[in-house]
């Protein structure tokens, strides 16, 4: 049961083979069995994932069938999900239970979706391997001496490890196609603006997006339809209409304009990603795609610009937690000065603590327009070479990660390189645009994600790209060896 | 540019947080690594580009000055850390 | 050689939506602590402002109405310190790009000229909630209340044109005036509605700025025009001691008329300012600006000439009646039942201002109503009581819901015009005042009038007060030269 796509359970569900609360029951006992070794869930809601799905069952029997009525899914801990615990990975809010659910979240629950639970992540989502969750590492199902990604690499691992078919995640800067890419599933970034922020906890505002991942494509479309929505409580949300994302699935590539960066295929690629990826390209040349060389001039200098504008927005963003009306708080403070320092300095992680001072630096009198100014420039900057690049191109494609997954503590102690992990997917970030990661091939028994950037608000064509590939290859219906455990199924 | 011991004390006041002694001279190295890596964005031609705060050209909406909140001051106190008499309490504030 | 004061003023005032700037949160006065404080206004994870268009609006009449330039593009900024009232940590307000540009508000003097004080720029940015240090609650620890977290605030920088105490309280007043005929703020200086800021530096004429201090807590004009002295004078002593003025923050106490400065703020601040990525930038086109102006409420100056004109009144007058919005509004509202300027006006400036002031009211929370006012002035002016029975009658309203006709009957205060029943008065007085008549008689003419007196006084008190003091007069006079 636990090998069916989402599409696949909403079948089986709608034939009535089995019901929500089989299903439901199912990937429960799986994570009992199986996470322990994973660690992908925070938090899982055995009581109220089986209340929501004996509701579902029975809505379904009064024929009130909402597109995702009884299917399990997961939400990453940074989506707030009310009288749930939802942590952000942070000790700072180990105990914060929220009054209300974030948009996303509310959305999932009005199509009827079931939630299995709350995914590791990044403490604050900020990390690239999952090793900063003050919950512990989340091991890659694939190789458990190995990362996930990060920082949505709960949920990519839960996904990979069928202890869950779908979860909710976000990406700042690579944050669900990097670790989608490690962990051999398939992950969309929608365009800023697409998703709703509201409820989802900040890192940087102008970066961050939420989005789906799944085992297939259609899978992410199917989320997408139900997570994408305009949103009045959020200021950055666009109002525009949800299109039937599962609609144009189907449609032959012929004719697409495939962009090359030259910039992608630079001095530290893996040969081996290299190869999957250019694999690849070569199956949508097969579909009749054309490859078009282009050049994207400013990539090298979206990560110096992204390591400005993600830690000086996180800064503000992450003052909130002070201890004052929530969350963490220092034991007795001696003073108001003593009680905001020790519980922030408490509360939050190494790699939290760097970013919010880096970003205190970027901002403060006297380097603001050397660091933060600059970098919004050559923001725009970045952002132009991709409206430049779809003058001529459908969608543009590359590795999404350097290399695979790679060990524990490999980039613990140097943040530059790991930092450096997120090259070909921050600027997507920078630039507002959607972007996904694909399975495309293995190198050493680990997965390597071809990664597929869209034009603006063009996530319709690219889940079509990304589904046509999916037909042609099995990559994305590989699982690891270790998740099937004696007894269950 | 470099960064000192001196300055990381002095951004760990502003945005309040405790480094530990132990842990400071490490801190500080890894800022300035982050901060050279940074530095490229000097090199940069950015004559004349206006700066990008948001990935979107949109324009904020504005909303309609109505009340839609009521008081749910006792599902947020819940999970407060400190309250009494429906404050928020916090050690004492000096002037 | 004499020291010159420089002075500029920062004002915050409360804009009078009903919710918040970037909540949904009410923002009546007084609720009961953080009941008015949603997840967005405790800065709870994930939650995401959305800015009142009403604030807007309000900040825009504020700028049309100084002939400031309005920003057909403005940003909202973050400036980030942390304190307990300040739940994000930041404040989001405008820095680089405000909504309201320079512009310029003209002052009468003392002597009765004018002087223009330019204004730097007005934004819009959010109020903080309030720190409560001695309550019901654990000793050593503070209560923060979020109620006011969030409330819309336009703060009015000027430029440091100011060069005395009066000037600044005339601003002041003026600025005062102005917000609260356009509506946009209650004015109530006592509930922080309105607060001011006062800048100050002493320097020798012709050289540079000195070191300025920022005196707050001034909520009320007494407050300030003191302050500003008290400051002045501690900067002048200070230097003609040897001493250096610093920058610092001082807190005012009105009580204890003394002030000190503040050492919360005293750590230099480095706000790190920067765009808020949650809000996009706010734009307006030259359309809806236009209708703003359309609909741009009457202003002080503007009103101050039509009352001169409308209603015949001295300039001092006008001054008083048409400064203040309520003043003014409480004026035409009476004036037009009553049908008399001058009699309402004096009626305003006279016994309701001075009860006003001993109740420490503000007119437009006074318990006598415009229209109650207006009944009485009527009866004046129609001679069923006079001047004096007013006073009563006034008094009976003011503690009362009563008009003033219900208490005029009650009290029995009607005048007697009567002319049948004086004459009657006046005959029963003339033949029980044998001595005094022959006295008339007998006496210079010239000193007749003031032999008055004594019958007027005998009448008055026969009739209770009510006879209609003229007629009486009349009357007397009459059959006293009868008598001659």
């Amino acid at each position: 049961m636990h090998n069916k796509t989402i599409a696949e359970i909403i079948a089986g569900l709608d034939a009535g083979d089995f019901t929500s609360v089989e299903i439901t029951q199912h990937y429960l006992k799986r994570i009992q069995q199986l996470d322990s070794t994973y660690n992908s869930y925070i938090t899982v809601n055995e009581e109220t994932a089986l209340a929501q799905a004996e509701a579902a069952d029975k809505r379904r029997a009064e024929g009130n069938t909402p597109a995702f009525c009884g299917v399990p899914i997961a939400h990453k801990d940074i989506f707030c999900t009310n009288g749930i615990r939802t942590s952000c990975g942070s000790k700072m809010l180990d105990n914060f239970v929220p009054p209300y659910d974030a948009t996303v979240v509310e959305n999932f629950a009005d199509a009827g979706a079931v939630i299995l639970g709350k995914t590791n992540m990044d403490e604050f989502a900020m990390g690239s391997s999952n090793e900063t969750s003050f919950y512990g590492p989340v091991k890659n199902p694939w190789d458990t001496n190995t990362v996930p990604g990060g920082s949505s690499g709960g949920s990519a691992a839960a996904i990979a490890a069928h202890l869950t078919p779908g979860a909710t995640a976000t990406d700042t800067g690579g944050s669900i196609r990097q670790p989608a890419a490690l962990c051999g599933i398939t992950g969309l970034k929608p365009t800023y603006g697409r998703v709703s922020r509201w409820g989802m906890i900040a890192f940087a505002s102008s970066l961050d997006q939420g989005g789906p991942m799944a085992r297939t494509a259609e899978d992410c479309a199917l989320m997408l339809n139900v997570m994408a929505s305009f949103d009045p409580k959020d200021s950055t949300s666009i109002d525009r209409d949800v299109p039937d994302y599962t609609a144009n699935l189907s449609q032959p590539l012929n004719g697409l304009k495939v962009g090359v960066p030259q910039e992608y295929f630079e001095e530290g690629l893996n040969p081996g990603t290299e190869q999957a990826v250019r694999n690849a390209l070569t199956e949508f040349e097969k579909q009749g795609a054309t490859l078009v060389n282009i050049s994207l001039p400013h990539t090298k200098l979206s990560v110096p610009a992204y390591y400005v504008i993600a830690p000086a927005e996180a800064s503000a963003n992450l003052s909130r937690f002070d201890g004052v009306r929530y969350g963490h708080r220092c034991e007795n403070p001696k003073d108001l000065r003593d009680m905001y320092m020790r519980t922030r300095g408490e509360g939050f992680g190494d790699e939290v603590k760097r970013r919010i001072l880096i970003g205190a630096y970027c901002l403060s009198a006297g380097y603001y327009d050397a660091y933060y100014r600059k970098a919004q420039q050559v923001r725009r900057l970045i952002k132009q070479d991709f409206v430049d690049a779809f003058e001529k191109v459908d969608v543009i494609m590359g590795p999404t990660s350097p290399s695979p997954a790679f060990e524990f503590g490999a980039k613990g102690n140097d943040p530059v390189a790991m930092y450096l992990e997120d090259i070909y997917t921050i600027a997507t970030n920078l630039a507002g645009l959607p972007g996904m990661s694909v399975p495309c091939g293995f190198v050493d028994n680990k997965p390597v994600g071809l990664q597929i950037i869209g034009n603006y608000f063009d996530e319709s064509r690219m889940l079509n790209v990304a589904h046509q590939f999916q037909q042609a290859t099995n990559w994305h219906q590989q699982a690891p060896k270790d998740i099937e455990v004696e007894g269950v199924e | 540019m470099t960064i000192e011991r001196a300055d990381i004390e002095k951004l760990a006041e502003l945005a309040r947080i405790e480094i530990n002694e132990a842990t400071i001279a490490e801190t500080t190295q890894s800022i300035a690594d982050v901060l050279a890596l940074v530095d490229q964005l000097q090199a940069a031609d950015t004559e004349g580009v206006e700066p990008m705060a948001h990935p979107m050209d949109a324009i904020q909406r504005l909303r309609t000055d109505e009340v839609t909140e009521s008081n749910h001051r006792d599902d947020f106190q819940a999970i407060a850390p400190a309250t009494e008499a429906g404050l928020y309490l916090v050690p004492k504030v000096i002037d | 050689m004499e020291w010159e004061t420089v002075i500029g003023l920062e004002v915050h005032a409360q804009l009078a939506t009903k919710s918040k700037i970037f909540s949904g949160s009410s923002t009546t006065f007084g609720a009961e602590p953080n009941t008015q404080a949603s997840a967005l206004d405790l800065a709870m994870p994930g939650t995401l402002p959305v800015p009142n268009e009403q604030a807007f609006r309000y900040a825009i009449m504020f700028g049309l109405a100084i002939d400031a330039e309005i920003a057909k593009i403005s940003v909202f900024d973050r400036k980030n310190y942390f304190y307990p009232d300040l739940p994000k940590a930041y404040q989001t307000t405008q820095l680089d790009r405000p909504i309201v540009g320079p512009g310029h508000i003209d002052i009468e003097l003392a002597d009765g000229t004018q002087k223009t004080i330019r204004i730097h720029h007005a934004h819009l940015e959010e109020d903080a909630g309030k720190s409560l240090h001695e309550g019901s609650f654990e000793a050593g620890m503070s209560g923060i209340d979020l109620n006011r977290a969030g409330i819309p605030l336009v703060e009015i920088v000027s430029e440091p044109d100011m060069s005395n105490a009066e000037e600044a309280v005339a601003f002041a007043k003026k600025l005062h005036s102005i917000i609260t005929s356009l509506g946009i703020c209650d004015g109530e200086m006592s509930q922080g509605s309105m607060r001011f800021d006062v800048n100050i530096s002493i320097r020798k004429p012709g050289e540079k700025l000195g070191t300025r201090t920022e005196t707050k807590n001034l909520n009320s004009f007494r407050f300030m025009e003191d302050a500003i002295k008290l400051e002045v004078e501690r900067q002048i002593d200070l230097v003609e001691d040897g001493g250096r003025v610093i920058q610092e923050t001082r807190l005012y106490n009105g009580d204890t008329k003394e002030s000190r400065s503040m050492r919360s703020k005293e750590e230099a601040n480095d706000y790190r300012y920067f765009p808020c990525p949650d809000l996009l930038p706010v734009v307006f086109d030259d359309d809806y600006i236009e209708s703003i102006r359309k609909e741009l409420p009457e202003l002080p100056d503007a009103r101050h000439d039509r009352f001169m004109e409308q209603y015949g009144l001295s300039s001092y007058d006008t001054n008083i009646l048409s400064n203040d919005a309520g003043m003014a509004q409480y004026f035409e509202t009476a004036t037009k039942i009553s049908g008399d300027p001058k009699l309402t006006a004096n009626w305003i400036m006279g016994e309701l201002s001075a009860q006003l002031n001993t109740a420490d009211l503000p007119i437009k929370h006074s318990p006598l109503s415009a229209k109650q006012l207006a009944g009485m002035i009527v009866r004046i002016a129609d001679g069923t009581i006079s001047s004096k029975m007013a006073k009563q009658v006034f008094e009976g309203m003011w503690n009362s819901d009563g008009d003033a006709d219900s208490i005029i009957e009650a009290q029995g205060l009607k005048q007697v015009s009567d002319s049948g029943a004086i004459e009657a008065m006046v005959d029963e007085v003339i033949a029980n005042s044998d001595k005094q008549v022959v006295n008339f008689r007998n006496a210079d003419e010239s000193k007749r009038p003031k032999m008055l007196g004594y019958f007027v006084g005998q009448i008055m008190k026969a009739s209770k007060g009510q006879a209609n003091p003229q007629q009486v007069n009349e009357i007397l006079l009459k059959k006293l030269n009868d008598l001659l």
